[in-house]
């Protein structure tokens, strides 16, 4: 019989049991929306990734001491915690930067006009944040080394912040509170959204200074700061800053260079980490992915042995009316094939379609990956022709007239 | 030398070996012409079946020497004879042994999808199928699937199945066995006819008159040809 023939068969096979082969495939579906679901969700969590990194800037090195090695603030003893003063020290002595400034921050609720806006991130950061986080005032002016200094009570507004209190540029002169402490708003910033799980707009800049004096002295003292911003001048020198600012650190708190108290993250740097988490990511996945395909393919063994069973009559007939052991076969190897190749098309739309909905009713972003459409398609296949091929053979070997006797 | 289509020479078969080794067939030796319609008769268990399987290339003897056509069928592989079923044999089965699902003319179809020597297009299988179905009077059951037939029916698109790639010779193991009188003498005709128009049939039944259609009867019994009324000679005696 033709190849052409033989899948006809196998076609016509399986539409007289519709059921039951539908019945089979659904291992197989679920198997290939399991691979391109997740492949959209490992995509979309390095997207993500990858978008809150590329905001950072090639050229900014982030300060940060080594928490991992214990508490930050006044009663932990922690004898390496960051100060203010290590700004001023790093923007006098390190060689080849373009600006320095640093942030502690605190949640607080904001009071403007007529609205109460609950738990808002407060950044308190120095003159040098737009500089280095490139990010700059729309309207207004940033805060001055003048407002660091004498901790003047003012603000600048995120976009979104502005919007909600005042509906926009009118916030500017305007009282805003702050937990109990009053300001006033001197800037708001440009729009600039929501970039990894930092909401920039939904965000109130104040001197670190007031930070200190008015949120958390009790905590953590009056000139702890939890992150330094340096940023190189030059990409090529990122190297050599990195090593100046740890030396003057090391010098500061005359920590043991061995020590290595400081972590100094750059984009590079983080995105490297990264790639290598969501890898392990996608490892995992992929092995979810292929486990739940597998599974898809014992159901279709299972049913297709159960199939050559239930049709052994039918089979001795074919051998009496000329089948060939190989047109018995193929015969059922395609009807496999086929199961799988459609398990696996309608597996492809219910993982299109399941990505999408992850992708709009979770907070997971979710991009699918083109290349896992035919990947899982193919696998299909494979897992058709893998797991089909027993059942055939057992087909095959059927002697005609014991097929032919069971009826 | 005569021309045979058939000639078994000391055939044995035995199923199973040692102190359960059961002898269906005992050295039999037979010679079939061509346009012969032969009746085997014999009581349950004399291996008639086991003779016909062995006609039908279903099966293999456990010695002896089948020639088909002149060809050695004892000697070819299992997809060898696979091609030899499907050209040289019609089988027709006591309980029709139609797939339930398809329709007569897709049942009909069957073996002409098998067919590798002489491959027909969609259309003339068709074609073929529905000509086969014509002649044994289903002209009008075409599209009808075997649930909406009687058993007469059936058993006619069953036969029109056997016929579809013109085979050498039509073997039918208790053709009329499922059948009551009337329908079961409407298949007897049939085969009758087909007899006259040059078919070679061997046909076993229980039934003396059914055997006494055909020109020649043999009678087994314990694996052997205990008499035949032919004498492998006779020709056609209607
Ligand atoms: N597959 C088999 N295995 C073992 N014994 C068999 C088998 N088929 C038939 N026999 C035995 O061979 C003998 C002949 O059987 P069979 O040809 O079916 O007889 P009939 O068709 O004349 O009733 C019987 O004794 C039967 O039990
Ligand atoms: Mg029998």
């Amino acid at each position: 019989m033709s190849l052409l023939r033989t899948i006809k068969v196998a076609w016509e096979g399986l539409a007289l049991h519709k059921g039951r082969s539908l019945l089979t495939t659904l291992g197989v579906i679920i198997g290939v929306a399991a691979v391109i679901v997740m492949l959209a969700v490992s995509a979309g969590a390095e997207a993500e990734i990858a978008d809150q990194i590329n905001t950072l800037g090639a050229n900014l090195i982030l300060v940060q001491p080594d928490y991992g090695r214990g508490g930050f603030g006044k009663d932990s003893g922690d004898r390496y915690g960051l100060s203010y003063g290590d700004v001023q020290a790093i923007a006098e002595n390190v060689a080849g930067i373009h600006g320095v400034s640093a942030e502690q921050n605190t949640t607080q609720d904001v009071r403007g006009g007529d609205v109460t806006l609950t738990e808002i991130s407060i950044v308190g950061t120095t003159p040098g944040f737009p500089a280095v986080r490139e990010y700059q005032v729309a309207s207004g002016r940033f805060l001055t080394q003048e407002d660091a200094d004498q901790a003047n009570r003012v603000a600048v507004l995120g976009a979104g912040i502005a919007g909600e209190l005042f509906g926009g540029e009118a916030a500017l002169g305007q009282r805003i509170k702050i937990g109990t402490t009053r300001f006033t708003v001197v800037g708001i910033m440009e729009e600039k959204g929501v970039v990894g799980n930092t909401d920039f707009d939904g965000r109130v800049y104040i001197p670190i200074t007031v930070v200190f004096e008015r949120f958390v002295a009790a905590k953590f003292g009056r000139d702890a700061v939890w992150l330094i911003y340096v940023s190189a001048a030059d990409r090529a020198d990122l190297g050599g800053v990195i090593a100046e600012v740890t030396a003057l650190l090391n010098r500061r708190y005359d920590i043991d260079p061995a020590e290595n108290a400081f972590t100094m993250m750059t984009q590079d740097s983080i995105i490297d980490a990264a790639a290598s988490t969501t890898e392990s990511f996608r490892n995992l996945l992929a092995w979810v992915a292929a486990v739940s395909l597998m599974v898809g393919g014992i159901g279709i063994m299972n049913i297709m042995l159960v199939s050559v069973t239930e049709r052994t009559g039918e089979i001795g007939l074919r051998q009496a009316l000329g089948a060939r052991p190989r047109d018995v076969q193929l015969q059922f190897l395609f009807e496999a094939i086929i199961l799988s190749l459609l398990g696996g098309l309608v597996g492809v739309f219910a993982g299109i379609g399941g990505s999408y909905l992850f992708g709009q009713l979770g907070t997971m972003r979710t991009e699918i990956v083109p290349l896992s459409i035919p990947v899982a398609f193919g696998a299909a296949a494979l897992v058709g022709i893998f797991f089909g091929y027993y059942p055939a053979v057992k087909a095959a070997q059927l002697d005609p007239i014991e097929a032919l006797r069971r009826d | 030398m005569a021309d045979y289509l058939i000639e078994l020479t000391g055939l044995s078969r035995v199923y199973g070996r040692g102190d359960v080794a059961v002898h269906a067939l005992r050295r039999v030796d037979l010679r079939i012409e061509r346009g012969e319609f032969l009746a085997v008769m014999g009581p349950s268990g004399s291996g008639k079946s086991t003779l016909m399987n062995l006609l039908g290339c279903l099966d293999r003897p456990t010695a002896g020497r089948y020639l088909l056509g002149g060809e050695d069928i004892s000697r070819l592989s299992r997809n060898a004879l696979a091609g030899v079923r499907n050209r040289k044999i019609g089988f027709v089965f006591q309980s029709y042994k139609l797939l339930p699902r398809l329709t007569a003319l897709k049942n009909v179809l069957l073996p002409l999808l098998y067919n590798r020597s002489e491959p027909l297009s969609e259309a003339e299988c068709r074609e073929r199928a529905a000509a086969a179905l014509e002649s044994v009077g289903l002209a009008g059951r075409v599209q009808h699937r075997p649930n909406e037939l009687s058993g007469g029916e059936q058993q006619r698109v069953a036969i029109a199945r056997a016929l579809v790639n013109r085979p050498a010779i039509l073997l039918a193991d208790e053709p009329t066995g499922n059948l009551d009188t009337q329908s079961g003498g409407g298949i007897m005709d049939l085969l009758h006819r087909l007899h006259r128009d040059g078919a070679t049939i061997v046909m076993v039944t229980h039934d003396p008159e059914v055997a006494a259609h055909a020109g020649r009867v043999i009678h087994l019994r314990d694996g052997l040809v205990e008499r035949d009324d032919g004498n492998g000679k006779q020709g056609v005696a209607s």
